[in-house]
């Protein structure tokens, strides 16, 4: 049940709206979580752990920390949904 | 070995019987004690060697400020003030206590034990030995000690949580100078005519070792002093992967929270507090989030003003909760320690 980047990038910007409060429209693909909108660690956990859940897919902890981008949780997703 | 020469093997002598010892009965906490060193340490005491600031650690830990124990000031010493108030509030003198439990990771010997000088100070010559089980070891503590009441081997037994943090601290670490700070707890659980400690549910997860853990062996801590003994990371100082002890925690624990309340047969409803371990006041939300309480349930939140004490964080904060009037007497608690190891523990208690 792979999706498509689009789809995967608008359900991310749900949870880290969730999660943040930060605009949905605002997480953009070229955008760093900790620098541009702000997130910290241990937010970045919650939204790994509800990103798991929503797209079924494991994302280690040892990944975490190279997740610095959206699209590099994207990607990563896609990837792991393939 | 020398092979058997007898044709038939040895048969018991069958004439003695041993002594009924009066078991089982119920258990409760019937007391609670807790000791804050006095100096108050404010983040801004932190901040300079993390190069941080006040709100960064406040947004990030909820933690506004710390006690620190004076330099000559012990485990054992924190231990014994935390004590004598528990012993006071359960209405018990020392030579009634049949056990005495001492949770720490932070006594600094080895050997001998911190739980024989705590009972020879209280006077007492009860049997006595510490658990290490980090966070987790103030429940691993009532879990024993209630199984002790229980099964008959001690009447009353002392259990105390306690940890002198800041001596193993790393002060320039981002990832936790600023979580950890002093104090002790205690608690006396004793025989009940009801149930008043709910069945445990408790475990241990090993694979995680490295998630919080003292940074050298003792015997690498030998070898590097001899190279550099100016250098600051020869003291094993405990460390943290912050990210995936909170993954743990959140969604590793309120599942084991949850099982606690299931086993003691009552709802979250029937909760009067919720008395979380003291990590992070984030973890400490996320929880009660993902644990779906009623929002009208008293959750300990100590760690603002208290830090993270490890093994003293669940009796220091009940003890407050219960001085305050957030949390009644006789009501249910559910308790839940976890920590390096990984271990945990959760139990539901009637608070005394």
């Amino acid at each position: 049940m792979a999706q498509s980047e689009q789809e995967i990038l608008d359900g991310l910007a749900e949870i880290v709206n969730e999660e943040t409060g930060i605009d949905t429209a605002s997480v953009e693909m070229d955008k760093s979580f900790t620098e541009d909108l702000d997130i910290d660690s241990l937010s970045m956990m919650t939204i790994v752990v509800n990103a798991e859940e929503k797209f079924g897919v494991r994302i280690p902890d040892s990944e975490v920390k190279n997740l610095k981008t959206v699209r590099d949780a994207v990607t990563f997703i896609s990837g792991a949904q393939a | 070995m020398t092979s058997p020469t007898a044709s038939t093997p040895p048969a018991p002598k069958g004439t003695g019987t041993l002594v009924d010892n009066g078991a089982a009965r119920h258990s409760r906490m019937i007391g609670v004690g807790a000791y804050r060193p006095a100096r108050v340490v404010m983040n801004s005491e932190i901040i300079d060697k993390i190069d941080s600031s006040d709100e960064w650690i406040r947004e990030r830990s909820g933690i506004i400020s710390r006690h620190f124990a004076a330099e000559d000031e012990s485990v054992i010493d924190m231990a014994e003030h935390a004590s004598r108030q528990a012993m006071e509030h359960a209405g018990i003198s020392a030579d009634q206590i049949g056990f005495v439990l001492v949770a720490t990771v932070t006594h600094p010997y080895q050997t001998p034990a911190a739980a024989p000088e705590l009972a020879a100070r209280l006077g007492s010559t009860a049997p006595a030995i510490d658990i290490s089980a980090a966070c987790a070891g103030y429940c691993y503590g009532v879990a024993m000690a209630s199984d002790m009441v229980k099964g008959g081997s001690a009447d009353y037994v002392l259990v105390v949580g306690v940890e002198k943090l800041s001596d193993f601290t790393d002060p320039y670490d981002r990832g936790s100078a600023f979580i950890f700070g002093d104090g002790a707890g205690a608690c006396i659980i004793g025989p009940s005519d009801t149930p008043g400690i709910g069945p445990t549910v408790w475990g241990s997860d090993g694979v995680q070792r490295d998630a919080i853990s003292q940074k050298q062996a003792w015997t690498e801590v030998r070898e590097s002093w001899k190279d550099a003994q100016a250098d600051k990371a020869v003291w094993p100082n405990i460390g943290m992967a912050g990210q995936t002890v909170f993954r743990w925690a959140v969604w590793g624990m309120a599942p084991v929270a949850q099982q606690a309340i299931d086993k003691a047969g009552i709802k979250a409803d029937d909760l009067d507090a919720f008395i979380p371990h003291q990590a992070n006041i984030r973890i400490i939300d996320a929880m009660v989030k993902q644990l779906k309480l009623p929002a009208d349930i008293p959750v300990a939140r100590d760690i603002v003003t208290t830090a993270n004490t490890s093994a003293a964080s669940i009796p220091l904060a009940t003890t407050r909760m219960l001085a305050e009037g957030e949390a009644p007497s006789g009501g249910l608690a559910l308790q839940i320690g976890f920590g390096a190891g990984l271990v945990y523990a959760a139990q539901v208690v009637v608070l005394p």
